[in-house]
C-alpha cells in the first residue's frame, strides 16, 4: 500500500516529529489537569514553564498565546485546550483566533456548514 | 450467553458535558442536540443492556505522550472522572466488570489483538459525556462498563480496517462469554469537526451522511481509506470515525438502525446519533 504523506492544506499531523518537538510543551499542558499545577503556572509563568525545560521559540508562544504559533512549536490541540481553558478560551475561540475571524463569524460559518 | 444487543454512536465534545452540568436542555442553541437522545433512552429501557463496552479515546486524562498506546482496555472494578483542566463537574464513578474484561483481553489477544490493560484507568469526556448522553442516571441503574480507547491523538493511528477487524474480534469475543449478558457497544466521537490549524472550523455535511447511512448496511465501504483521507474528508479530529467503525465491526447480526440524529453545528462539530439494533 502507498503510504501517502502529502501535507493537507491548513493542518499540522500530529506525528512522531512533532511529538519529540513539542514533547515538553505537551507535558506542561498536560500538567494543567491539576489545579494546584494550574495555580503554580499562573502565579509565575516564567518559573513553571523553565521547569518543565520549555525552549525559546514554546515560552514565546506561550507568552503571546497564539494557538498558530504553539501548533508549529509542537502543541497538540488536545493539550493546548487545557492551557487556553486556563483563560476561558474555548474551541471556538481558538478556531476564530487561527483562521483569522471574530468569534461571531468563526460561529457563523459554523452554522452555515449545517445549511 | 452474552448476547450484543446493539450499537449506540454518538459525538464526545466536552461542551455537552458542560451543557448537561448546565442543564441547557431546552436551549435553542443546544435543542436540536438533545432532543435526539430521549427515542434512544426509551430503546435503552425497553432493551435494558447489563454492560456498555463504550470505544473512544483519551483525549489526555489517562494518557500522556510518554506512553500512548494504539488500543488500551479497562479492567478495573470502578473507573474514575477527574478533572480535565477547563471546569466541567467531575461526575461519578461507573461501574466495571473486571471477569468480563478479562475475558475479552483473553480473546482479543488470542485474535492478534495485543492491547494494553488497565487495573486503573481515569475516563475522560470521551467516555463520560456519552454515557451520561445515554445514561442520564447510570449511577443508580448500576450499569457496567468496559472503556476501550484507540489512539486518535498521536499519528500513525490505527487504520479503519484495523479497528473495523478490532470490532469483528471484540463481537467474537463479547458472544463466546458463558455469561447471560447483554451487552451494548458505543462507538463515540466524530463526526466532522477539526480543532487545529487555518482549517479550523472544516466540516462536511456530505461525507458525515453519507457515513451515517453506510455505517449501517455497508461498513466495509470505508475499509480502504486511509487515516489521511479521513482527515481530509471529515476533519483532523473527524478521524474519530474510526471508533465508529470498532463499533459496527462488532455487530454480528442484522442491523438495523432504529433512531439517528444529525446536527451541525454543535461547538466546532457535526454531531451524528445513531441507534443500531443487532438482531440474531
Ligand atoms: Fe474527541
Amino acid at each position: 500500500m502507498t503510504h501517502n504523506k502529502e501535507p493537507i492544506p491548513g493542518t499540522v499531523m500530529f506525528d512522531g516529529t512533532q511529538a519529540m518537538k513539542g514533547y515538553a510543551l505537551n507535558k506542561m499542558c498536560y500538567s494543567f489537569n491539576n489545579k494546584q499545577n494550574r495555580e503554580e503556572f499562573l502565579a509565575d509563568e516564567e518559573a513553571y514553564m523553565d521547569k518543565y525545560g520549555l525552549n525559546d521559540e514554546q515560552k514565546q508562544a506561550v507568552r503571546d498565546k497564539v494557538v498558530l504559533d504553539l501548533i508549529a512549536a509542537g502543541g497538540n490541540i488536545y493539550y493546548l485546550a487545557k492551557f487556553a481553558g486556563m483563560y476561558g478560551l474555548n474551541v471556538q475561540d481558538v478556531g476564530a483566533q487561527q483562521t483569522g475571524m471574530s468569534v461571531e463569524d468563526f460561529k457563523e460559518k459554523l452554522r452555515r456548514a449545517g445549511e | 450467553m452474552a448476547r450484543i444487543v446493539g450499537g449506540l454512536t454518538t459525538s464526545h465534545i466536552p461542551a455537552i458535558g458542560n451543557a448537561i452540568a448546565r442543564k441547557m436542555f431546552e436551549d435553542p442553541y443546544w435543542k436540536p442536540f438533545f432532543d435526539g437522545y430521549p427515542p434512544v433512552r426509551e430503546w435503552l429501557d425497553e432493551v435494558k443492556p447489563d454492560v456498555a463496552v463504550v470505544i473512544y479515546n483519551d483525549h489526555g486524562l489517562n494518557f500522556f505522550l510518554d506512553k500512548q498506546p494504539t488500543f488500551a482496555i479497562g479492567a478495573a472494578p470502578e473507573y474514575r472522572n477527574d478533572d480535565e483542566g477547563w471546569g466541567i463537574p467531575t461526575i461519578a464513578p461507573f461501574k466495571g466488570d473486571p471477569a468480563f474484561s478479562w475475558h475479552l483481553i483473553d480473546n482479543l489477544v488470542h485474535d492478534d489483538f495485543d492491547l494494553v490493560t488497565c487495573q486503573e484507568m481515569l475516563v475522560d469526556h470521551g467516555f463520560t459525556v456519552p454515557m451520561q448522553l445515554f445514561w442520564p442516571n447510570y449511577a443508580d441503574i448500576g450499569i457496567k462498563t468496559v472503556p476501550l480507547v484507540i489512539n486518535t491523538v498521536q499519528h500513525p493511528l490505527p487504520s479503519p480496517r484495523r479497528c473495523y477487524n478490532l470490532g469483528k474480534s471484540l463481537g467474537k469475543a463479547i458472544e463466546s462469554y458463558p455469561e447471560d449478558l447483554k451487552v451494548v457497544i458505543l462507538g463515540t466521537g466524530g463526526l466532522s469537526h477539526q480543532l487545529d490549524g487555518q482549517r479550523a472550523g472544516f466540516i462536511n455535511k456530505t461525507f458525515d451522511r453519507m457515513c451515517m447511512e453506510k455505517i449501517v448496511d455497508d461498513p466495509e465501504h470505508f475499509l480502504d481509506m486511509s487515516i489521511r483521507d479521513l482527515v481530509v474528508e471529515a476533519g483532523a479530529q473527524g478521524a474519530e470515525f474510526i471508533l465508529w467503525l470498532a463499533m459496527r465491526g462488532a455487530l454480528t447480526g442484522k442491523v438495523t438502525a432504529r433512531h439517528s440524529n444529525y446536527h451541525i453545528p454543535i461547538s466546532n462539530t457535526a454531531s451524528g446519533l445513531l441507534c443500531l439494533e443487532n438482531a440474531a
